[in-house]
């Protein structure tokens, strides 16, 4: 899906778990995600913690959005 | 019963009118079999005959494709037969494109099963594996008899309307679809088996060779997120509380589109996942954990993001056909190109 | 480590009022197996079935699928860790009652489970089609959740395979096979001119209903580790999951895991199978980059020639096939992967979510996605109101005549990706 959007034209991020897999069907702009049941998520944290963490993921995928990439790039949490 | 009508075409050469000195010659129909289509009738065992053989200049086709296929074609439809064969190519370059194409247009035109022959190598193949059979054949005409006797055998197979098998069981040239089978061997054995070819560098062949990947360029960055509309996706299977679309559970067959108007966060009473793949509970309990709407909606108001676009697209990612992807987002783009989405947060599980 | 498997043929299955074996026939009381299930205080309602191969029977939503044995002389019991005391599993004598199988079915738990038809054209596609199959219909009280319920089902089965397989312990096996599995210098003395191969098995440990269990340890908190292939054949490997049914492996199949008997098969011949090792695939990327890491450190330390991997599902896992084969590729190992195909079903779509050039030979166990009709049946064992919602069907797939359409994905064992099937594809 993610090459169908960048190809009709729209930046795109795709915030996923699982990066290699993200790299092999082609997305430009990758955020690497938690795990795969809660990609946003963390159910060991509290509600509020939780929500500061999707907080950053997402804030991570607007810069990634904000971001000139030439290639394939991961953007990694600092 | 009667007999199966089988026209064949072969080349200049294959038609003893002379080698690249007569390449230029048009097609001519004669009545009855030429050249290598003994070979085939006698492995038509007495099944099927070859009522006429249309001989034709490598060049003269190359050269003249389109008028080459109509006079060809009118050739053909007036003998009535119930199957074309071309070739074989082997590695003839024209000859093999030649047999592809016109084989390729019969099967359009007049709807009766096609077939031809050729190395794996000769151009023609790429050309039109995708929309015929070709069996795979030797680099030269020294695998005649070979070729021959499984065009022969997959002819009759079409002619019967009987399951045609998987490429390796009738030695086509793969078309880019894979066919299920059953092996003489189970899977394990083959495995050990290809093992030892491996290390003791023999030849073995993979069941299924890597693909490619194609890649698209990445588009220029978004100018300002702080006004920019913003569209959320997921393969993630997040659905409104009851799955209205009933999006399959594994390679989902659609796409939903769910209004979020004035929805500040996906709780547990009002969205699910139909994700078949992982477990569902931390999805099923906050859905937020998938498509982050809830933080979004935040940075929407704190003035971060512009906007976010009023509906959401959720597909089931879980063993998704590559192909069903594809036509979803082309499909949904279009939406979201209209409505001056300028950037897409698309999440996986 | 030494064991033999002392097999009684079974080529029946009759309700009696006691159970015993005659001949080739299994009798099974129901009252005797029922006290012995009813112990779970999760389970309201029991009933129990037989599907004998050929009948006119359709069993479904299928959670596991056990063949039922007893240990008679060796260290530890039936499934160490689990059922029995922990112990290392994989010396001495098992009794098998080959030919026979129990099948859990009952409520749906999620998205999952899958078919087995006793006849018609689904029957080819699964094993169990050709076991004499005891049913365990479990109903869960209301109030069980999700993960209870799994277990109480997943307890089940092992229970009712292991009382049947007690019936075997004084029985005298009409065949006997017997599998050594020497310690690796040992083994490398024997056969200095064999290469080195051993079998990396990735087991699903992706959650509910995804889970694999190593002596009663859910592996996905496990480290990649040796085992001797002995002691998967002898119950040390569980079965947790089934979404998907088409290949995941019930515990039927990692009792007989084919790779294991195909390798010894070959062992002293042609090879020399010196190592098994068990990974995991979990649903974090550094667990994957941490467990493909230390499985390709232990191929290389070993210094191994050759080795097969088979990987435990797809989408995701699909990752860690490739970062395994890339890895134990990079240290100079040859290696052949055993995955299936999600080809869409035309066929015309990516086979895997992951690809890597280090994957230059695989083995699949077919397209799962191609579409099968399955014809009415006259009995249905569980029932049929899944059909719809599990991993394979879909809304309205059951037409007014009662025949059912759904992708090869919803059979159990129908693209085994350890190789227990015939099923490929091209």
């Amino acid at each position: 899906m993610v090459k169908e959007i960048e190809r009709a034209g729209i930046p795109v991020v795709h915030i996923c778990t699982i990066t290699p897999i993200s790299l092999t069907v082609g997305a430009n702009r990758i955020v690497p995600a938690v795990a795969i049941p809660y990609p946003l998520g963390d159910p060991a944290l509290s509600k509020a913690e939780e929500k500061q963490q999707r907080r950053k993921i997402v804030l991570k995928a607007l810069d990634a959005l904000s971001t000139e990439v030439s290639e394939q790039t991961v953007f990694d949490m600092e | 019963m009667s007999e199966f009508r089988v026209v064949h075409y072969i080349n200049q050469f294959f038609g003893q009118v002379g080698g690249e000195e007569m390449a230029h010659v048009p097609p001519e129909y004669r009545e009855g079999k030429v050249g290598p289509g003994l070979a085939l009738e006698a492995n038509f065992k007495g099944e099927a005959v070859i009522v006429g053989t249309v001989v034709c200049g490598d060049s003269y086709f190359n050269e003249n494709m389109d008028e080459a296929k109509e006079t060809i074609l009118a050739m053909v439809e007036k003998a009535k037969p119930d199957l074309f064969v071309a070739g074989p190519a082997f590695n003839a370059g024209r000859y093999g494109v030649a047999c592809g194409a016109m084989a390729a247009y019969v099967k359009e035109k007049l709807g009766i099963p096609v077939i031809t022959g050729m190395y794996i190598e000769n151009p023609g193949a790429d050309m039109y594996k995708t929309d015929i059979y070709i069996i795979s054949t030797r680099n030269s005409a020294a695998g005649m008899r070979d070729a021959a006797k499984k065009m022969a055998a997959l002819a009759l197979k079409m002619l019967k309307n009987e399951k045609i098998g998987a490429s390796s069981e009738e030695d086509y040239i793969p078309q880019g679809r894979r066919v299920n089978l059953f092996e003489k061997l189970r899977g394990s054995e083959r495995a050990v088996n290809m093992l030892l070819q491996k290390l003791q560098g023999k030849p073995f062949t993979t069941e299924y060779p890597m693909p490619d990947f194609d890649r698209v360029p990445p588009n220029p960055p978004v100018a300002d997120i702080s006004r920019a509309k913003i569209a959320l996706v997921t393969s993630g299977g997040i659905v409104p509380k009851g799955n209205p679309d009933h999006i399959e559970s594994s390679n989902a067959s659609k796409y939903g589109r769910y209004d979020i108007h004035g929805v500040m966060n996906l709780t547990s009473d009002t969205y699910e996942t139909a994700h078949g793949g992982y477990d569902p509970s931390y999805a099923n309990a906050d859905a937020d954990r998938v498509v982050p709407l809830d933080v979004l909606r935040d940075f929407e108001t704190e003035g971060k993001v512009g906007s976010i676009y009023e509906y959401f697209f959720s597909t089931v990612g879980n063993g998704m056909a590559v192909k069903s992807a594809k036509a979803f987002a082309e499909d949904f783009s279009k939406e979201l190109i209209k409505e001056n989405v300028q950037a897409v947060i698309l999440t996986s599980t | 480590m030494k064991l033999e498997l002392g097999y009684i043929p079974i080529d029946n299955i009759k309700f009696a009022e006691r159970s015993y074996v005659e001949g080739s026939t299994l009798y099974v009381s129901k009252e005797e197996l029922s006290e012995v299930l009813m112990q779970d205080e999760n389970i309201l309602g029991l009933n129990f079935a037989i599907a004998l191969p050929g009948d006119n029977t359709r069993i479904t939503p299928v959670k596991d699928v056990i063949e039922p044995r007893v240990k008679v002389d060796g260290k530890g019991g039936m499934f160490p860790g689990v059922l029995s005391k922990v112990d290392i599993a994989g010396s001495g004598r098992t009794h098998v009652l080959k030919g026979a199988a129990v099948v859990t079915t009952g409520k749906i738990v999620g998205f999952q489970e899958g078919i087995i038809d006793m006849s018609g054209p689904g029957a080819e596609y699964t094993p169990f089609s050709k076991t004499c199959n005891l049913v365990l219909v479990i109903t869960p009280k209301e109030d069980v959740v999700q993960h209870e319920h799994e277990y109480t089902v997943r307890m089940a089965g092992l229970r009712a395979a292991a009382y049947l397989g007690e019936l075997a312990r004084e029985l005298e096996p009409e065949t006997i096979e017997t599998y050594e599995f020497l310690p690796l210098l040992e083994s490398i003395e024997k056969y200095p001119d064999l290469p080195r191969v051993g079998y990396v098995q990735m087991l699903q440990s992706q959650g509910l209903l995804h889970d694999t269990y190593v002596y009663g340890v859910d592996a996905k908190r496990t480290l990649p580790t040796l085992i001797s292939p002995t002691e998967v054949m002898d119950g040390a490997i569980i079965s947790g999951n089934c979404v998907s049914a088409c290949d995941k492996n019930p515990t039927y199949v990692h009792q007989n895991n084919p790779i294991v008997h195909d390798l010894f098969k070959r062992h002293g011949k042609d090879l020399n199978f010196c190592a098994m090792i068990i990974t995991n695939e979990n649903v974090y990327l550094a667990d994957k980059i941490r467990s493909s890491d230390r499985t390709a450190e232990i191929c290389g330390y070993l210094k191994l020639d050759g080795v097969i991997i088979s990987e435990e599902g797809f989408g995701n896992p699909d990752t860690d096939l490739m970062m395994n084969c890339r890895k134990i590729s990079d240290k100079g190992i040859k290696t052949v992967v055993i995955t299936d195909e999600f080809a869409g079903r035309d066929g015309s779509s990516q086979s895997l979510a992951d690809a890597d050039p280090s994957c230059d030979a695989l083995v699949t166990g077919g397209n799962a996605n191609e579409v099968i009709t399955l014809p009415r049946m006259d009995k249905v064992i569980g029932t049929e109101a899944y059909v719809g919602i599990i991993a394979g069907g879909w809304d309205k797939n059951k037409a007014e005549d009662g025949t059912i359409q759904v992708e090869l994905q919803a059979i159990t064992g129908a693209t085994s990706e350890v190789g227990f099937g015939y099923l490929s594809a091209r």
